[in-house]
């Protein structure tokens, strides 16, 4: 069952880029495409750097996959799925995340 | 159906059969019945690399005539049958063994043979002419009796018998009539340095020798006597003194024949008579004959052009030749022996390598009109196109010919050429029908060989279309990838004369109008980039932060854990000790690593992105501003202490890096951009290692442009000497500008000038000579990015809702975990991975 959780004011998110929220102990990065009205959450920990930096990445689409870059290697993630476009073997977790009203909700849960 | 016209080919040489070829490959051979004639036992054959038969060549491996030529192409050839005689009036040829043929056109391709001296003696056993594949199996059987050998003629294809024989292990001599060797090629200069090279390789060379006549030897087979009294014992004598035209079969059916001799013939290369056409060797155009292949061909392609009703001329030919002679590289071009009027003359000699150079230009200096090459002939493609092109000369033409230094550039790269450039004037292949093959897929030098005959003949441009090729292939390629992204299909160029023309202010403008998706991190960074380099706006304004690159966005630079480093500018390397002092209570402050970086200047590790905004006030207020460390734009104008406190001083180094690092911070471009300035020659800023250097001289500053340490080292290009400080900030205005505006991504200058079609000799002409008349508009350009100059972490600090983004997260005031430092040498460091899984499991 979904639990939504709020997290911020849409005002807080950055448009067309990314910032980290703390959920549950869990950092989570959520990007924000006005234009579309789209938001996506993925975990904020790039496996290749091994740190917490995936919120601070460039955003946008290869071959139409909406992704954020790497800030320190450039590898590409799935904003949905939070799969590595460059390594099948590699994912991310991504999370169910809406915009209700003025509000930011996170799912832990995945489904959006 | 109409009857087919006769067409009647004397002789099947190099000329005879490029003919055929010419017309087989034409619309007009299904109007023709053609015959040929061919006095030797083998079909047309490469004459011109004959001494290659020694060194292991056989007759089919120089043989021109593909396989099954005349079969399918429906030609008669009476092989081994000499043309004897022509009826003009009955219009038939009879051959020697009685064949008589009608024609209703015929060519006269009847060559020319070695000139023999009528001396006594001459026609002695073992002296030889020095022509055909027959003479050469005659020398052959003669050397196997020999120990010595002569070549009468020091010409080039006097010095390829005497290789022949040196091949043939004879003891060699070349005697030579002229005072000089090639005396039509070469000067006195190139000529002398020709001797000494060939004498090295074992080779007597005798100049200035008049042979008297030849008689019975004491010690070889037979002796020369030459006119100064001088002999020479040798047991054989080939002869290569020059050509004579065959043109006796013309003479005797009444066609008119030039006074030294050839068949006289028209600009069509008709010949008196008609129906009767002269080419190559045995004809006379313009009391000319020509002994190269080029001209022949021109002269076949010409008669061919004719018969099809086309409008076309022979005009002479240029006569330049490269070659190699016992592996000394000759080459010679247009008029070396400076005969034009008012022609000047450039020599470069360089008797430690054994070269020669001679550059003969037009009394304006502007137009190549011939030149010799001796020892190294590498400059001959160049040099050639700057000939038969009429290309206007760099302002100092003997960099074509000096030894390329650091400070000059040389070469005509091939993109300079235009398309009827003519690339290989053997078969006159123009620059146009080479791109046309690569287009067509041909991509290997062998292909285009093939597909164009480009270097087949003489072989003198195949360094010329190798480069042609890599340099198409090359453009073919970027082209292909010159679409900086999935998102964009245009260059950085293309993007940046969008941007300007347009006045397009942000990326989402520029992508829904030119682009299409939602871009990624290299669109992004690039045009980001370009909007600040052309709008120098604030680059954390709500439109320009998602596209900044990772260091941009949060200006600091990202480090491998995630935490940023701080660099405020220090202006050419000059810092207060309160300044001093202030970096370190705010690195001691905030527990930051500390160390001086190769810009001189202090680089502070370790900070959070949380903290930027604390640490950047502190700084502020301390009086420092950005350094730009972040951004591809401007870092550092490194400098020496210079004239103020230095005994050796020549200038103010350090107050000159100051105005310059004040000048041009902020100004972003495809990549970072250094500087320094030298006080004075000793060069102790190591001005030439950067992409701006300046050095202090006695008359003013000496500027160097597109240096580079790093990966891959260059040396600053000397750009222009003695420049007033004024001149000077003009000179790196507009350079910086037009790298800006021309650069790839990610470019650096040094690799920027590199790719740079024309090289340095280009960028002056473009920021000296205002070739491109634009400087006006690049000191523009610079003045509204200077003029829009602002300390982003100024701005920063004073924008409330900048600074949210500076949160690590945004539901909580909790740093990230695992960020973890340990320390070392006295300071943090990031902890390595079991280092920091260590201390999170004890804290837990």
């Amino acid at each position: 069952m979904a639990q939504w959780i709020d997290i911020c004011s849409k005002g807080d998110l950055q448009p067309n880029s990314g910032v980290c929220a703390l959920v549950e102990g869990q950092q989570i990065a959520i990007f924000y495409m006005p234009e579309d009205n789209a938001v996506f959450a993925i975990n904020n920990y790039d496996p290749f750097g091994k740190v917490n930096v995936l919120s601070r990445g460039l955003i946008g689409d290869i071959k139409g996959e909406v992704m954020v870059s790497s800030p320190l290697y450039k590898q590409h993630f799935s904003l949905k799925t939070g799969q590595c476009l460059e390594d099948e073997t590699v994912t991310v977790a991504a999370y169910g995340v809406r915009i209700n009203g003025e509000r930011v909700e996170i799912n832990l849960n995945g489904a959006a | 159906m109409s009857k087919k016209k006769t067409l009647v080919v004397i002789g099947n040489g190099m000329v005879g059969q490029n003919f055929l070829a010419t017309l087989m490959a034409s619309d007009i051979k299904e109007g023709y019945e053609v015959v040929t004639f061919c006095e030797e036992t083998i079909p047309a054959y490469d004459r011109v690399h004959l001494s290659e038969y020694f060194a292991g060549k056989s007759a089919d491996d120089l043989s021109l005539v593909e396989q099954d030529f005349f079969e399918e192409n429906n030609i008669t050839i009476h092989m081994g049958d000499k043309a004897s005689s022509i009826d003009r009036a009955a219009k038939t040829v009879t051959s020697d063994k009685g064949i008589v043929i009608s024609y209703d056109t015929l060519i006269l391709a009847t060559g020319s043979s070695a000139f023999v001296p009528p001396i006594p003696g001459h026609d002695r056993d073992g002296c030889i002419p020095y022509r055909t594949i027959e003479d050469l199996d005659d020398m052959m059987a003669a050397a196997k009796t020999s120990k010595v050998g002569a070549v009468v003629g020091g010409g080039l294809l006097g010095l390829e018998a005497a290789k022949a024989l040196q091949d043939l292990n004879l003891k060699t001599h070349v005697v030579q009539f002229a005072p000089r060797l090639m005396a039509a090629q070469l000067d006195d200069g190139g000529a002398n340095l020709l001797k000494s090279k060939i004498e090295d390789l074992g080779v007597s060379v005798l100049t200035s020798k008049n042979t008297t006549k030849i008689v019975d030897g004491d010690t070889c087979k037979h002796k020369m006597v030459f006119a100064d009294g001088g002999e020479l014992e040798t047991d054989m004598i080939l002869y290569s003194a020059g050509i004579r035209p065959r043109d006796e079969i013309a003479a005797a059916c009444g066609l008119k024949i030039a006074d030294r001799g050839g068949i006289v013939v028209s600009d069509q290369c008709l010949t008196s008579d008609e129906n009767i056409y002269a080419i190559g060797e045995c004809a006379s155009w313009n009391d000319q004959i020509f002994g190269l292949v080029a001209p022949g061909y021109a002269m076949a392609r010409t008669v061919v052009a004719q018969l099809a009703g086309e409008e076309s001329c022979f005009t002479g030919a240029d006569m330049s030749t490269k070659l190699k002679l016992n592996g000394v590289d000759v080459a010679s071009i247009g008029d070396p022996h400076a005969s034009s009027e008012g022609a000047l003359v450039y020599t470069y000699q360089n008797g430690v390598d054994g070269i020669y150079k001679r550059l003969v230009v037009s009394s304006d200096n502007k137009t190549l009109l011939g030149a010799v090459l001796v020892g190294d002939a590498s400059g001959y493609p160049t040099l050639s196109q700057y000939y038969l092109n009429a290309i206007e000369l760099p302002s100092n033409p003997d960099s074509l010919i000096l030894p390329a230094r650091s400070d000059e550039s040389v070469g005509l790269g091939p993109d300079a050429l235009p398309a009827n450039a003519q690339i290989c004037s053997c078969y006159d292949v123009s620059k146009g029908d080479i791109c046309t093959s690569i287009e067509g897929g041909c991509t290997t030098l062998g292909g285009l060989k093939g597909d164009t005959k480009a270097a087949t003949g003489c072989g003198g441009c195949a360094a010329l279309l190798k480069s042609v090729l890599d340099c198409e292939l090359e453009k073919a390629g970027v082209e292909v990838n010159t679409d900086i992204c999935e998102h964009f299909a245009h260059t950085r160029q293309d993007l940046f004369n969008v941007v300007k023309v347009e006045e397009i202010k942000t990326f989402s403008e520029l992508i829904h109008k030119h682009g299409k998706g939602k871009g990624c991190e290299i669109c992004k960074q690039t045009v980001g980039s370009i909007l600040a380099s052309q709008w120098n706006e604030y680059i954390l304004k709500d439109s320009h932060v998602g596209v900044q690159d990772t260091n941009d966005t949060f200006l600091a630079n990202m480090q491998k854990d995630g935490t940023y480093s701080v660099v405020p500018r220090m202006t050419g390397g000059e810092v207060t000790p309160d300044g001093l002092i202030a970096i370190g209570q705010i690195g001691k402050k905030y527990g930051l690593y500390t160390k001086v970086t190769g810009g001189q200047r202090v680089d502070l590790f370790g900070a959070r992105v949380d903290q930027l905004p604390l640490i950047w006030k502190e700084l502020i207020d301390a009086g420092f501003e950005s350094g730009h460390a972040y951004g591809k734009s401007l870092r550092t104008v490194k400098s020496c202490v210079g004239s103020t406190w230095c005994r050796f001083g020549v200038d103010d180094s350090v107050g000159l890096a100051i105005e310059l690092e004040n000048r041009y911070k902020g100004l972003r471009a495809p990549h970072k951009i250094k500087f320094a300035v030298s006080g004075c020659t000793r060069e102790c800023a190591e001005a030439q290692s950067k992409d701006i250097g300046i050095i202090a001289v006695e008359g003013g500053w000496n500027l160097y442009v597109c240096g580079n340490g790093g990966m891959k080292p260059r040396h600053g290009d000397l750009f222009a000497t003695n420049l007033d400080k004024e001149t000077l900030i003009k000179y790196i205005d507009r350079v910086l500008t037009f790298y800006v505006q021309t650069a790839d991504r990610m470019q650096r200058t040094s690799v920027w000038m590199e790719n740079m079609e024309g090289g340095l000799d280009y960028l002056k002409s473009v920021v000296i000579d205002d070739k491109l008349n634009i400087c006006e508009q690049l000191e523009e350009q610079m003045r509204n990015v200077v003029d829009a100059y602002q300390c982003e972490w100024k701005t920063t600090i004073e924008d409330e809702s900048k600074l949210k983004r500076f949160r690590t997260f945004v539901n909580s005031d909790k740093h990230d975990e695992n960020i973890v430092f340990v320390e070392e040498r006295g300071q943090v460091r990031p902890a390595n991975i079991e280092e920091r899984e260590l201390l999170l499991a004890e804290e837990a």
